[in-house]
């Protein structure tokens, strides 16, 4: 826009109040991070109870911000999907919960299915048999949960760059990282090839569909994957990829100990943590070990002379939107201790779940990012007004 | 700059060493242009300076090569990435990230700059090369000029002295290509960047070269000189360089300006000929353009059409003989069955209109460019005619039925089509087994598609390996395979993207011998050139729609964008080629 045009919008549109989230640009991109910690706050919420309401609550929640601040970018769109994974999830436990019984006691009896008779060797498993109220309810309680997990994740992957979560490894990882960047792109170009090649056949008179052409295709698409791996392998080379510093001895010697020390530490740590005894020595050496892990990496990134462009930094947005999620777990931790009750609804005796107002007006402080993050510019080209 | 000093390069199993004896002196600041025929060893020469060859790709290599004084022997391509700059043919094959200005930094990241000099010199290389507007976007979603755009911009930023470029512009429709060469102007003259690059569309880069390095054959020692001077000897030469031969224009021209100043003589005395030569069969007329023109007394300039029945064998190896070789106006008369016909077509990609109310008619005997730049739907348009895109409203009927609908077994017998990476059709592990594929496919007698490719391609064993044919002739096999099913209809997508001179007088000659037979031809190319010598109607599409339809010298002679080189320096005349002009020099002398 040329000066008179863009003075003359600015003062006929309304101002917004500088604490309103301005449109996303590079700059003010949100870490990946942040998204991150937010869905993983949630996460963590949903995983402290079966409350069905709470759940579908906080289902709601994670939606919210995903359609208010997804972009247009393909991995955007797998929220759809992720959701579908869900409901599949609770379909299959009540269907388990159907065929093949459960413990938990009931009174109200659905329907009856046939008992397959098993051998003796197999006792404790059931298959068919009395169908409960209560034990589909509990099923259906213990899917939607995981469910909402599944779902809480899926709202960060739509909302959070993969590729830029990625670059925000340590130096010393980088290299990994890249080639899982690479191999990102890689999927759906072999996903383009077979499409291209399946509708190819049928210039040579074959059927398109079939297994048959999947087999034929085969090998052309993976010859050409191969073909563009080498092609992208020599373009990363002659780029300065894998360029080192000379780093001395003592460093390497340095590097390699503390991480190979530390990797050991986090194992037996770990292993302490686990084992019936040794509770007391397992939580101080995985903590070590992480340390020392970590300063590994750390001294490993030193021979790396990479520098990054524009990293994307922790600014107050950011920690609002990371802290929002951590509110959020940490008020259905609390709530969890005061009124568990609440929480975790009884199915035996058949009970309605009722919403306990204060983790429910907890879980809602997860809408904040659709207020503080920066808007994304919207795929169909109006301008939002949020 | 860079220097070759006695270099070879042998491949691991290659008879004979790809390179010997390169002595060559690159000087700073200069723009050198790389020619030669296919298969001369352009891409190893170059991989040569970015030291991927041989550390990359094996082989083994003598003599010393270096750059800036760093010998490729002992520094890998890595510890070069700050000196030497490397564009590859294919952009999507050179991109590490997924967008634009992540892409543009990649480079300094891996040379460690500072984080504010990434920022700055991203901005001003956005700048440089028109990106601004694309700087957040996937590159994915860009269109060829603009990852040209990108790639070159990608390799710009850790500001390297020498730019190493394989065929920038072959893929490119004229304008992009425009777009991309002006760049690299820009660099060598503002910047003194070193660049050398290879191309085969010589008309499009020619007259921007300082220098032009000329490998004419395999093995053989390059020459160096003045474009002028190389250009004279050169196997491969672009029009106006031919027409400057024809015309003993001295020093030879090699930009259209340079050619028109020179062609007013020329063009007094075409301009006696002109009137009774073209009389709208001339432009066809034209002989397929050998790659060493020798004077050739000529035919009669009124051609007689030989006989509509000759046999398919017979033309094609004439054809392959390179004997000059008439072929007549396709019948203009509308009482012809139609091959395929096109009523107001529309083809929606989701919200994208592809294709919007496209209404063509193309009859037996008739060859059609369809032209327009990089995404204006000429291979959509291939696509609905053969049945691979469905239509979303409007009629296709090709051979009378409907493409989408009919089997596939049925419309191999109707259309064929090669398509713009020939390999997408070759599944088979020998050219042998292709050809027995293809003949059951076709429901053709054993041995009809052998005897093809035999004609097509003279010389090739049978137990060869589709992946070692050099880009002609694997569209040279494809086009075999389309063909055994005899379809009345060919299509063909961009057919000569890489390919150089001689494949391309080739492949004109072979689809003029169709075209003869009756076949109907349809080819979408950005090549000017290939569709003033060979195509009687041209039809161009811009965002989907047709904005011009009709005989090729009217068309492309009133447009700057499609206008062949020649039909540029002789305009108002309608000239179309150089061997048009030849023949009508010799038959008026």
């Amino acid at each position: 826009m040329t000066g008179p045009t863009a003075g003359r919008t600015d003062t006929a549109t309304h101002r917004l109040p500088a604490w309103r989230a301005p449109a996303a640009t590079r700059s003010n991109a949100l870490p990946a991070g942040a998204w991150w910690l937010w869905a993983l706050g949630l996460a963590t919420a949903a995983s402290r109870t079966t409350n069905p309401l709470l759940l579908g609550l906080l289902v709601g929640v994670a939606g919210y911000v995903v359609a208010a601040r997804r972009t247009d970018a393909p991995w955007a769109k797998s929220y759809g999907m992720f959701i579908r994974i869900g409901l599949f999830v609770i379909a299959v436990r009540l269907l388990f919960s159907v065929f093949l019984g459960s413990p938990i006691p009931g009174t109200h009896t659905l329907f009856t299915l046939p008992e397959v008779p098993l051998p003796d060797w197999a006792k404790g498993v059931r298959i068919g048999g009395r169908v409960t109220a209560e034990q589909l309810l509990f099923a259906l309680y213990d899917g939607a949960k995981l469910a909402a997990l599944l779902i809480c994740v899926g709202a960060a992957n739509s909302l959070a760059n993969p590729a830029r979560l990625l670059k925000s490894l340590p130096g010393a990882l980088y290299e990994a990282g890249v080639a899982v960047v690479v191999a990102m792109t890689f999927a759906p170009n072999m996903v383009a090839d077979v499409l291209r090649l399946r509708t190819a056949r049928r210039l040579r008179g074959r059927p398109t569909g079939g297994v048959r052409a999947v087999l034929q295709i085969g090998l052309p698409v993976l010859e050409g994957a191969l073909e563009r791996s080498v092609a992208v392998a020599a373009s990363m080379d002659a780029r300065g990829y894998g360029r080192t510093a000379r780093v001395p001895a003592a460093v390497r010697h340095t590097t390699n100990v503390l991480t190979l020390g530390g990797l050991l530490g986090v194992c037996a740590g770990t292993y302490g943590l686990l084992a019936a005894e040794g509770a007391g020595y397992g939580m101080p050496l995985l903590a070590a070990g992480l340390l020392a892990a970590m300063a590994g990496l750390r001294l490993g990134g030193a021979r790396s002379v990479r520098t990054r462009y524009r990293p994307d930094r922790w600014e107050v947005r950011a920690w609002l939107v990371a802290g929002s999620g951590a509110a959020v777990a940490a008020a259905m931790i609390w709530a969890q201790n005061a009124d568990p009750a609440a929480l975790q609804p009884g199915f035996v005796p058949l009970t309605a779940p009722v919403l306990p107002l204060w983790p429910a007006a907890a879980v809602l402080l997860g809408l904040l990012p659709a207020v503080v993050a920066p808007v994304p510019p919207s795929p169909t080209g109006f301008e939002e007004q949020v | 700059m860079i220097r070759f000093d006695d270099v070879s390069v042998r491949y691991e199993g290659a008879g004979r060493p790809t390179l010997s004896g390169v002595d060559l002196t690159v000087p700073e600041g200069e723009l050198v242009l790389l020619v030669g025929p296919s298969g001369v060893g352009k891409s190893t020469l170059l991989g040569a300076v970015s030291g991927l060859v041989p550390h990359f790709t094996g082989g083994t290599l003598t003599g010393r090569v270096t750059v800036d004084g760093r010998d490729t022997r002992t520094h890998k391509p890595r510890e070069l990435a700050d000196l030497v700059g490397t564009v590859g043919q294919d952009p999507l094959a050179h991109f590490v990230t997924d967008t634009v200005e992540d892409e543009l930094a990649y480079g300094m990241e891996s040379l460690g700059l500072a984080p504010d000099v990434m920022r700055r010199r991203v901005e001003e290389t956005l700048d440089l090369l028109g990106l601004a507007g694309l700087r957040d976007r996937p590159i994915a979603t860009l269109s060829g000029g603009q990852q040209q755009r990108v790639a070159i911009g990608s390799v710009l930023t850790p500001h390297p002295r020498v730019l190493v470029l394989d065929e920038p512009t072959s893929a490119l429709d004229p304008a992009a290509a425009e777009e991309v060469l002006a760049v690299l102007q820009r660099l060598v003259h503002d910047l003194g960047t070193t660049v050398l690059m290879a191309e085969h569309r010589l008309e499009r880069v020619v007259q921007y070269a300082d220098q032009v390095v000329l490998l004419p054959s395999p093995g053989a020692a390059p020459v160096m000189g003045t474009p002028a001077d190389v250009m004279a000897v050169s196997p491969v030469h672009p029009p106006v360089v031919a027409l400057g031969r024809l015309a003993d224009w001295e020093p030879l021209p090699l930009s259209v300006r340079d050619a028109r100043r020179r062609a007013a003589g020329l063009r007094d005395r075409l301009a006696d000929v002109a009137p009774g030569a073209v009389d709208g069969d001339a432009p066809r007329s034209a002989m397929p353009e050998a790659p060493l023109p020798p004077p050739r007394p000529t035919t009669p300039e009124a051609p007689l059409p030989p006989p509509r029945t000759a046999p398919r064998r017979g033309a094609l190896a004439r054809l392959f003989g390179r004997t000059p070789q008439a072929v007549p106006a396709p019948e203009t008369a509308p009482g012809g069955t139609p091959a395929a016909r096109v009523e107001r077509l529309g083809v929606r990609r989701g919200r994208v209109e592809a294709l919007r109310r496209v209404t063509l008619t193309v009859r037996a005997g008739e060859a059609v460019a369809l032209m327009g730049r990089n995404g204006a739907g000429k291979s959509t348009l291939l696509g609905a005619l053969v049945g691979m895109v469905e239509p979303t409203s409007g009629t296709v009927l090709t051979g009378g039925l409907p493409p989408h609908r009919t089997p596939p077994r049925e419309m191999v017998r109707r259309v064929g089509l090669v398509p713009q990476e020939p390999r997408d059709l070759l599944y088979a592990d020998t050219v042998a087994a292709e050809c027995a594929a293809a003949d059951a496919d076709a429901g053709a007698e054993p041995g009809s598609c052998r005897a093809l490719v035999s004609e097509l391609l003279p010389g090739v064993a049978d137990d060869t390996h589709p992946r070692d044919l050099s880009e002609g002739q694997r569209l040279a096999l494809a086009l075999a395979l389309v063909l055994t099913a005899r379809p009345p209809l060919l299509l063909l997508d961009e057919p000569t993207r890489g390919l150089d001179y001689a494949a391309k007088a080739r492949l004109v000659g072979v689809l003029r011998a169709l075209a003869a037979e009756g076949h109907a031809i349809v080819l979408a190319t950005h090549d000017v050139e290939l569709a003033a010598e060979l195509a009687h109607r041209v039809v161009i599409l811009a965002d989907g729609e047709v904005v011009a339809d009709g005989p090729t010298a009217e068309v492309v002679v009133s447009s700057p964008a499609f206008a062949p080189q020649t039909a540029k320096i002789l305009a108002p005349q309608e000239w179309l080629t150089v061997s048009q002009v030849r023949a009508a020099l010799g038959g008026g002398a």
